[in-house]
């Protein structure tokens, strides 16, 4: 399974989004540092509205998501953007 | 508490802004620190860069000090505020500059 379907799955188990959007932005890091050919799977962007965000914090909502995905984090994702919602929070996509 | 997470205790407490970053404020190594960067000199806040990728241990430590994986990381009187997204996000709300004035920063163009 690719590293995107992983991350895709695990947030839609944990918070059942009702968006969900898993870009690979690896492509736009192509050639920032030696051993980004643009062709893996090291940057992703994740946009997500959920109603588990309703009653957290900033800070909150981004350790939810960086402690579901914490062994992708380590392992081979070298930068997660985040952009968590709750339902009825404006969003830009 | 170990020597790094001393180190990067010290530094959060001994400047009222301190960004950990990777490169320099004059010269940032990754698009998100320099995002960050661009902000808060866009506010004209006075701040401290300290470069991770210095040292392996203070990368990591950073890490473990603030439950928190990834590069850039803001802290505002000891204060952990977030990373790229967040400080991005309060920025464009205009949450930053209200922020920093509440704790007692001086930043330009305060709501």
């Amino acid at each position: 399974m690719s590293i995107q379907s992983t991350i895709e799955s695990k947030l839609t188990d944990a918070f059942s989004p009702e968006r969900l959007a898993v870009i690979n932005e690896s492509h736009l890091h192509a050639g920032h540092q030696e051993h980004f050919d643009g062709t893996g799977e090291t940057h992703f962007r994740v946009r997500i509205v959920a109603d588990a965000f309703a009653k957290m914090n900033r800070v909150e909502r981004h350790r939810a998501v960086n402690e579901l995905l914490a062994e992708e984090l380590k392992d081979s994702v070298h930068a997660l953007a985040i952009e968590p919602a709750a339902p009825g929070e404006p969003t830009r996509w | 508490m170990s020597g790094i997470n001393e180190f990067i205790d010290n530094e959060v407490k001994s400047s009222d802004v301190v960004l950990f970053m990777k490169g320099t404020p004059g010269f940032p190594q990754c698009g998100f620190s320099g995002q960050v960067v661009q902000i808060l000199d866009y506010l004209g806040v006075e701040y401290k860069g300290i470069n991770v990728l210095t040292s392996d241990e203070l990368r990591q430590g950073i890490k473990d000090y603030s439950n928190w994986p990834t590069i850039p990381q803001l802290y505002v009187k000891g204060e952990f505020v977030g990373g790229c997204d967040i400080i991005r996000e309060m920025f464009q709300a205009s949450e930053l500059q209200a922020f920093l004035n509440e704790k007692g920063v001086a930043a330009k163009g305060a709501a």
